[in-house]
């Protein structure tokens, strides 16, 4: 399945990263390059295969409801917001998102 | 104690317990070798006052008679690993300035046994590469060179930084991480031992994700006891990682020297590759030898599911890569563009500046093979396949109980000379990627040097959970190889 020009610039777009106009083609040649080589997948017969997402063979342990102590836990604005690039009185700053 | 840094970690631990050297001088000692091996760009951020007082505690603490498994023992971080404090780049501008608030488990285990932290290692922007060239703060130039010939060469990736401190002396020894080859690859290119445990057994919390259900935390050093005792402080079960498994981490020194008479060892005809280097072959004649001759048996076994692992790997590794850099748009942390006009473009923007060509070229395959229309002929197919594999390990360990491969189809490769085609890049871990998508501990154990003098490795991989058993034929593989060689210094 190739991809062309118009699927990556919709890809690119799902994927929030500004591709400029110019790059579209040359990424699309080369991503198709890359799924050509991903597309011997076909000869194999997955007929009645299960999907794979893990390796652990447990199921998702579940913990008690309640709030965590330590780095997890809750109550730690100013940690939380350490690292932002713009807050205000602990919130993130992001341009109006809506008028 | 002529030169400290030439201690093994074992060694190292053994002195400092004893006193012979203080923790303070051996921390000064590999500092001091670090700010001499910049050339090597190993080193993200040197740690120093941090090490410093790490080292000051731990001489209290040892001339009390007290200390840990790793008391003193100063190592490198790859910076993939959050450290409190500290910048933590994973190799990416668009972690710029990020300085976690709190600390990876892994790293926190090694601190609670008594180990300096001496700086964040370089590696591949998010893991993503197989040669170091990815990195938003360049390449690591490997310490080996070919004989007469001063090209520089690629430590390998995405650890390449681990790999290349660790051959270079610059510390006792190294954490790393490997999601499809990134321990095991550069090991085997700079002539160190590396270990990836099973995926469960080392805790994922706070060390950056790319790709969560192959992604494994593991050492880097100059032996095989030293991945022992590394291993064993980095191991362990963690609530905060809902994958961590809560099983008791045996201790892989003790198993040390135990004979492997009578262990079935699979050599499984698929990863005899067309073109494949000679000497890879003879190596790996010779590692089928010395096992049979420390009384293994050798059993022919075939995998062939194989050929599929790295493509399914690059559906399955790009696709969870998508989804966890997500959280990189400028908000939380990291970078943010200056030039934009509304949210929208301010994610773009940011993510555009912020990822390097190849963490795109993964995140658009990701989102791709994710998106509607396309996901069930790549995603769901990549995991059918993925189950094949897994199913096929699962079979041949009824036969065996451990498999003997090479660890890479080549040698360490220039700087430069594979960076043009992704796919050639991609098929350096051709023999690593299988581990990952089943789960399975493998590890590489420096075996030989080729004709030009540049190390190679062999990988055993084991049962799940069986880190012991491959520990033991790791050791085996060690005594036989008897591999001393070291790079010349002609850095610095």
């Amino acid at each position: 399945m190739a991809v062309d020009k118009e699927i990556m610039r919709k890809v690119a777009h799902l994927a929030r990263i500004a591709e400029p106009e110019e790059r579209l083609a040359p990424l699309a040649e080369e991503i198709s390059g890359i799924l050509g080589w991903i597309e011997q997948l076909n000869e194999v017969d997955i007929e009645g295969v299960e999907a794979m997402a893990s390796t652990v063979d447990v199921s998702l342990p579940m913990r008690e409801d309640n709030l965590q102590e330590g780095p997890t836990g809750g109550g730690q604005p100013d940690n939380i917001v350490a690292n932002a690039p713009k807050t205000q009185d602990h919130f993130f700053v992001v341009p109006k998102v809506v008028e | 104690m002529t030169d400290i840094t030439n201690l093994s970690l074992a060694n190292l631990r053994d002195a400092l317990k004893d006193k012979k050297i203080s923790v303070a001088e051996t921390t000064d000692a590999y500092l001091a070798r670090i700010d001499a091996a910049k050339e090597l760009n190993a080193v993200i951020t040197v740690t120093a006052d941090e090490a410093r007082a790490m080292a000051k505690a731990s001489d209290d603490k040892l001339s009390r008679g007290e200390g840990g498994a790793l008391e003193g023992v100063p190592l490198g971080i790859k910076d993939l690993y959050c450290t409190e404090g500290v910048l933590t780049t994973a190799g990416s501008h668009i972690l710029d300035g990020f300085k976690p608030r709190y600390e990876s488990t892994v790293t926190s285990n090694l601190w609670r046994d008594g180990a300096v932290m001496l700086g964040k290692l370089n590696m591949d922007e998010f893991a993503m590469g197989s040669s170091n060239e990815t990195s938003y703060y360049g390449p690591v130039v490997s310490p080996w060179r070919r004989a007469g010939d001063e090209t520089p060469l690629t430590p390998g990736g995405s650890s390449g930084g681990s790999a290349a401190s660790v051959a270079a002396r610059l510390c006792a020894g190294a954490t790393a991480t490997d999601t499809g080859g990134s321990i095991r690859q550069p090991a085997s290119l700079t002539g160190t031992v590396g270990v990836k445990p099973t995926y469960g057994r080392c805790s994922r919390w706070g060390i950056v994700a790319f790709a969560s259900s192959l992604d494994q935390a593991g050492p880097v050093t100059r032996d095989v006891r030293d991945a022992a005792i590394m291993l064993r402080s980095m191991a362990g079960h963690d609530a905060k990682d809902s994958t961590s498994i809560d099983r008791p981490v045996p201790d892989y020194e003790a198993v040390l020297g135990q004979s492997v008479k009578g262990l079935k060892i699979g050599v499984p005809k698929e990863y005899r590759l067309d073109g494949m280097p000679d000497e890879i072959e003879k190596l790996w004649a010779d590692g089928i030898a010395w096992m049979k001759d420390a009384g293994c048996e050798i059993v022919d076994i075939s995998l062939p599911m194989t050929k599929y692992a790295l493509p399914v790997y690059y559906i399955v590794a790009p696709a969870e890569a998508s989804s966890n850099l997500a959280r990189y748009d400028g908000v939380k942390f990291g970078h943010r563009a200056n030039d934009y006009d509304d949210i929208l473009s301010m994610y773009e923007t940011t993510r555009a500046e912020g990822f390097g060509d190849e963490v795109k070229r993964r995140v658009l395959i990701g989102t791709y093979v994710l998106s509607a229309g396309y996901y069930d002929a790549y995603y769901l197919r990549a995991q059918k396949v993925r189950k094949k594999i897994f199913d096929e390990f699962t079979e041949a360990y009824k036969k065996v109980d451990l498999i003997l491969t090479p660890s890479t189809p080549s040698a360490a490769f220039g700087l430069g000379e594979k960076a043009g085609d992704p796919v050639q890049m991609y098929l350096n871990d051709i023999f690593t990627v299988t581990a990952n998508l089943a789960g399975l501990p493998g590890a590489s154990v420096p075996a030989g040097l080729d004709a030009q003098g540049l190390p190679l490795g062999l990988q055993l991989l084991a049962k799940p959970f069986d880190e012991e058993t491959m520990f033991k034929g790791m050791h085996a593989l060690e005594q036989a190889a008897g591999f001393s060689a070291q790079p010349d210094e002609w850095w610095g």
